[in-house]
């Protein structure tokens, strides 16, 4: 442990944690998209599915705990290696210019704190019901908890999905450096594969950002109801 | 006085051998009491510092830049020379220490052009072993590339950044002694003055360049590499940092400057374009291999070189030398140059250059092969010129490049001042009056790796360690000299910069004692030169203070050195009456312009003796005595 | 040409600088950008002002003294081009240039333009080098050195410590210098032995020296005057996992 929390001290250690962390977050959002996107194959397919996850009882709680502390662990990382680097300009520059680096790298940070106040609006609304309790207390025709109901009411609000549709953007934006950088960071760089790893982040990102919003944006046109 | 070069008798072959055998040695309990002085942080300066704190003596080193690595060695771009014979083509230590001693026209002392030679396989080891990455072949061999018109291929190199990898290799060993606190490393701090006690070196006194603080070092021992003196000439191929104060203050104290008109002038640079050039930039001789160097028939023909037919266009070195053309010595062919750009016939602004032609290679090898033979070089070429040199000819012309001279030094590289070492490119000792390409390399650090650690130790293993303390009045003496100095640069407050002198001197010593030189001019220049120097103590104007970082007060520091050099340079090349290497006196050539040397009355090395300020110096000589090889004539014809 | 210049000027490390404003007449665009400011502090020298102090030595880009952050971008940002080899017909007449330092926290400002990068060379101390002293080395052909991994070594070795990489970094990370050395000696055998120290030290001394870490942003990699690749880079992670996950 000690050698781990060692290596968690260095940059480039930290580095690594934030790569790790970030890959397992990506994983996360692959596999909550997916099943999110069940929602297109009617209330039935969705209910089940989410009540197999609750079914999973312990494991469940596992992973939830897991999630957490990756998450944790992302942001933590993230914020102290941007203390140490604000902390190693403390001049800046009159005329501040650059060559090659993109917007999406620049405000990586920012997309990632904004995600943060995302998800915890988000944990608040449908998973907590602190927002609105009544949506834990929709049942469908078979008895299961009605998570396609509380979908299509959630993103019936235009405001509620216009923060939903930011946030997705934000992800998107996030993932384009992020999972590009994840390459060079765990030290995957080759001259015959660098081409496909420069694109895996912006794909990646758009991909995601439309899958996302492709369900608030089926329930405002009322393609979901 | 009598010159001791104490090389030793016997065979050539076991000279070195015989020497180290007889070398008293320090107890290595001993080592760490004893404290030794390198100024200098170069191939040479960096490699005694790394091996002396290797051995075990606590080492203080001194570079004016801010970090070590930054030396003016790192320039160097074509190669090294060793006597490998990797490429079975018939090279061996005698032939390496024959080309060097033709090379340098026999102006050099055998017994230590021999010991290089035999030095130099063991640098080339030395160096893989320390991570610089040489070019290699596709089994995984080194590559060696040929060099300097030499006929064989001895050259080792990487890409045309070699001095930077060896210098990078020798930076790296230093460091891992400064990290085992054996070396202390003192980054920009210039040496001010040697200090003598009862005939010994035993410190130097140094100014802190950022704090302006002046201290002074106490030590067993005292090494200078510190580099050449060609910016004396104001525009060089030489860093500008690179400074004569090191060497010349220990000559004011009693070292002797040896040879110090030999001067080397390099014949592929780029151009002067105007009044506010500060360096010149070298372009590798290797381009002389497919570029073809011609200038307009006609005098002042200043059509776009593409318009000029091919019936008005002198080849001159194709012309003048058939057998060698344009890959003629540097010496000639950069006297050729000149010649042309005399006549009138001269490219360019100011009609200082000459063109350095590959269209011809062009169109026979097409420009993919000399892309990837020059492209480097190409590309530097336009980003100072602005010109693309596949389309247009390039301009070169000759700069001042090297300095043969130095001070005096005997086989051991001891200068006649006890306890004072001289290695590199600051003492004079393996290059005679011409040095080889990729051989400059080879000696500081044959020097610094492989001779130094013994004879140092000879000199150390009869001395009482730290018998000299910092407090005796020699220390006070010599602190209070370099104060005044600053005091009195500083107090001139006159009209002129710094730079403005140097620009001064370096013209004057470019046209009288540059690539040609002759009584007439060299007297002129002996009384111009004194005339800038009083101009200078009266009318120099110092901004800045003493206590601070001052590049301007360092400059004339400098500056001021350069003046005093000057004029020994004058009279030195004004006392050697005959043509030899690099120094072409007018009056000493065959009708076809060729240095006629005379080695009946001029075999010797001019030693000169510093008599105090204001007093012409002493000529002292140490005669060339040669047991193995035969004095020949250079042709390149 | 003329040109406005807004120079950094800050007479020592204490003290607190500002951007100075000099007007540049009569520039040539032959001038490289040092001779431009050589003539700029003759003119300074003259009228009995302080000239503008800045470092540079070789200028012919390769001692890597030179500095300079050129209208936000090191070494004016022009493809593997230092400062001392950058030319004024680069530049219009009437321009407007801003000349500042490298910034760091690293690399703290001596006076003007001129800063202190001995954090450097304390990362090279930290194992920036192959312990083999002089004398016992074996033959330099015992050992065959694929020619692709010399090559490698080389294109990292190139590095000039010059410290652009530093400067142009959003971060201030030192992360191309470090793994340029690191990844110069582990691709070759003789940087073998010590390869997990190497890495462990350097980059240890990396963070104290308080250099940024890196968020591939590339800038490094874009203004660095010897094209060092941030290839290296991920070489030098790669060596600091094995290091980290392998070794005692
Ligand atoms: C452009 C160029 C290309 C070259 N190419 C080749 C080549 O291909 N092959 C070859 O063999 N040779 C070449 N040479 C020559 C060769 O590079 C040098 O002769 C050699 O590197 C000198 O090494 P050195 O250690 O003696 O001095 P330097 O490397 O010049 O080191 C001098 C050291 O002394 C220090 N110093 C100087 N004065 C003081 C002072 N007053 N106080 C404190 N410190 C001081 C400096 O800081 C520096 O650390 C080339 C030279 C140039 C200029
Ligand atoms: C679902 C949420 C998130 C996902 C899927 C995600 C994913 C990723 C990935 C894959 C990386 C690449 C790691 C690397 O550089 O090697 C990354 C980097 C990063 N993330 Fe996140 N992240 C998320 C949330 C956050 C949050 C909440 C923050 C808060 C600050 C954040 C800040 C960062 C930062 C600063 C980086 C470093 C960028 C870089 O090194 O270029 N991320 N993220
Ligand atoms: S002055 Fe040497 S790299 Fe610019």
């Amino acid at each position: 442990m000690s050698r781990f929390a060692r290596l968690c001290q260095t940059s480039i250690g930290a580095k690594q944690v934030m790569a790790v962390t970030g890959l397992l977050l990506f994983g996360f959002v692959i596999g909550h998209l997916l099943g999110n996107l069940l929602v297109f194959a009617g209330r039935d397919s969705l209910n089940g599915y989410a009540h197999k996850l609750r079914d999973l009882g312990a494991l469940l709680w596992v992973v939830r705990v897991v999630l957490l502390v990756v998450f944790l662990a992302h942001v933590g990382s993230a914020l102290r290696l941007w203390r140490l680097n604000r902390a190693a300009r403390p001049e800046p520059y009159a005329v501040e210019a650059h060559l090659v680096t993109t917007y999406a790298g620049r405000t990586i940070v920012m997309s990632g704190l904004l995600i943060l106040a995302y998800v915890v609006y988000h944990l608040m609304h449908f998973t907590l019901g602190a927002t609105n309790p009544e949506y834990l207390k929709l049942m469908d025709p078979k008895g299961l908890p009605d998570v396609y109901r509380m979908m299509v009411l959630g993103f019936s609000n235009a405001a509620v999905s216009g923060v939903y549709i930011v946030a997705m953007i934000l992800l998107g934006f996030h993932l384009s450096h992020g999972l590009t950088s994840f390459f060079q960071t765990v030290g995957l760089n080759h001259p015959a594969y660098n081409p496909c790893f420069k694109r895996v982040g912006p794909v990646a990102g758009v991909v995601i950002a439309i899958g996302y919003i492709s369900i608030p944006l089926a329930v405002l046109a009322g393609l979901v109801k | 006085m009598k010159l001791e070069s104490k090389v030793p008798s016997g065979p050539i072959e076991s000279k070195w051998d015989k020497r180290r055998n007889e070398m008293r040695l320090v107890n290595p309990a001993n080592k760490r009491r004893y404290r030794v002085i390198v100024v200098g942080s170069g191939l040479a300066g960096g490699a005694a510092a790394a091996t002396l704190g290797e051995m075990g003596y606590r080492v203080d080193c001194f570079c004016f830049q801010d970090s070590p690595r930054r030396a003016h060695s790192i320039a160097a771009q074509g190669g090294i020379n060793a006597a490998k014979n990797y490429q079975n083509d018939g090279d061996s230590v005698y032939r390496l220490f024959y080309d060097t001693m033709k090379g340098g026209d026999f102006r050099s002392r055998e017994g230590n052009v021999y010991r290089l030679a035999q030095l130099s396989a063991a640098i080339i080891d030395q160096c893989v072993a320390m991570g610089v990455p040489f070019a290699r072949e596709y089994g995984g061999q080194l590559a060696n590339r040929s060099f300097g018109g030499a006929q064989v291929s001895r050259t080792f190199y990487a890409r045309g950044q070699t001095g930077q990898q060896l210098l990078l290799g020798v930076y790296a060993e230093l460091c891992r002694q400064i990290a085992a606190k054996t070396v202390t490393m003192h980054p920009r701090t210039e040496m001010q003055e040697l200090v003598v006690v009862d005939g010994h070196a035993k410190g130097i006194v140094t100014r802190d360049l950022v704090t302006g603080a002046i201290e002074t070092f106490a030590a067993d021992a005292v090494v200078l590499a510190t580099g050449g003196y060609a910016p004396v000439f104001y525009l060089s191929t030489n860093a500008m940092g690179n400074n004569v104060t090191a060497i010349y203050r220990a000559y004011r104290k009693g070292a002797l400057f040896a040879n110090p008109c030999f001067t080397q002038i390099h014949p592929t640079c780029i151009p002067v374009t105007g009044e506010h050039q500060s360096k010149l930039t070298l372009m590798s001789e290797s381009l002389r291999n497919d570029g073809r160097i011609w200038v307009p028939k006609r005098a002042g023909d200043k059509r776009d070189p593409r318009q000029v037919p091919e019936e008005d266009r002198d080849y001159y070195l194709e012309r003048i030398y058939p057998a060698y053309g344009n890959l003629a010595a540097r010496d000639v062919s950069s006297r050729a140059a000149k010649r042309m750009c005399d006549e009138g016939k001269g490219v360019g602004p100011g009609g200082l250059g000459v063109y350095l032609d590959f269209s011809d290679a062009i169109k026979r090898l097409g420009e993919g092969v000399i892309r990837e033979r020059y492209g480097n070089l190409f590309d530097m070429y336009e980003r100072i010129t602005g010109e693309d040199a596949y389309q247009v000819p390039m301009r070169i012309y000759p700069a001042v490049h090297y300095a043969m001279g130095g001070l005096w030094v005997d086989y051991d590289l001891m200068s006649n001042v006890p306890g004072l070492f001289v290695l590199g490119e600051a003492n004079f000792s393996d290059h005679g009056a011409n040095r080889l390409g990729a051989s400059a390399l080879m000696q500081g650090l044959a020097d610094g790796y492989f001779v130094i650690p013994y004879t140092l130790s000879n000199y150390l293993a009869g001395q009482k360690y730290g018998a000299v303390a910092a407090s005796r009045p020699e220390f006070r003496q010599a602190g209070e000299e370099a104060q005044e100095r600053i005091r009195k640069l500083l107090s001139v407050k006159g009209k002129r910069s710094v730079t403005s002198f140097h620009r001064e001197l370096g013209k004057v010593l470019w046209e009288h004692c540059g690539m040609e030189r002759s009584r007439g001019g060299l007297t002129k220049a002996l009384e111009i030169v004194p005339a800038i120097r009083e101009e200078f103590w009266e009318n120099v104007k110092v901004t800045g203070g003493a206590k601070e970082l001052n590049p301007e007060l360092e400059k004339a520091g400098r500056v001021a050195d350069f003046l005093d050099l000057a004029e020994l340079i004058c009279h030195d090349a004004l006392a050697r009456e005959e043509s030899c290497g690099c120094h072409l006196r007018a009056e000493y050539q065959t009708e076809e312009g060729e240095a006629k040397r005379n080695d009946k009355d001029y075999c010797f090395v001019s030693a000169w003796e510093h008599k105090g300020p204001g007093q012409k110096p002493v000529l002292q000589k140490e005669p060339l005595e040669f047991e193995t090889v035969h004095l020949a004539e250079r042709s390149y014809k | 040409m003329n040109l406005t210049l807004r120079i950094w000027r800050q007479r020592n490390a204490q003290e607190r600088g500002s951007l100075v404003s000099y007007e540049a007449k009569d520039i040539s665009p032959d001038m490289s950008f040092l001779e431009m400011l050589d003539v700029v502090n003759e003119r300074l020298i003259a009228k009995g002002e302080e000239p503008v102090a800045f470092d540079h030595d070789c200028r012919e880009g390769i001692c890597g003294m030179c500095s300079l952050v050129i209208n936000g971008l090191a070494h004016g940002g022009r493809r593997a081009t230092t400062t001392c080899q950058l030319h004024m017909r680069h530049f219009k007449d009437g321009d407007v240039i801003t000349v500042e330092p490298w910034r760091s926290r690293a690399f703290p400002v001596v006076r003007d333009l001129v800063v202190d990068r001995t954090a450097f060379d304390r990362v090279i101390h930290a194992g920036g080098f192959v312990s083999s002293n002089a004398g016992g080395a074996p033959d330099a052909n015992a050992l065959p050195v694929p020619r692709d991994d010399a090559e490698k070594a080389m294109d990292a070795a190139a590095c000039i410590g010059c410290g652009a990489c530093v400067a142009s970094c959003p971060n201030g990370s030192a992360m191309l210098f470090v793994a340029a050395k690191v990844s110069h000696l582990a691709h070759l055998p003789q940087g073998h032995p010590e390869r997990a120290q190497r890495v462990l030290g350097m980059v240890h001394q990396m963070d104290l020296e308080g250099f940024g870490n890196c968020t591939n942003h590339t800038e490094c990699e874009a203004v660095c005057p010897k094209e060092v690749s941030i290839s290296h880079i991920a070489k030098m992670n790669r060596e600091f996992i094995r290091a980290s996950v392998l070794e005692a």
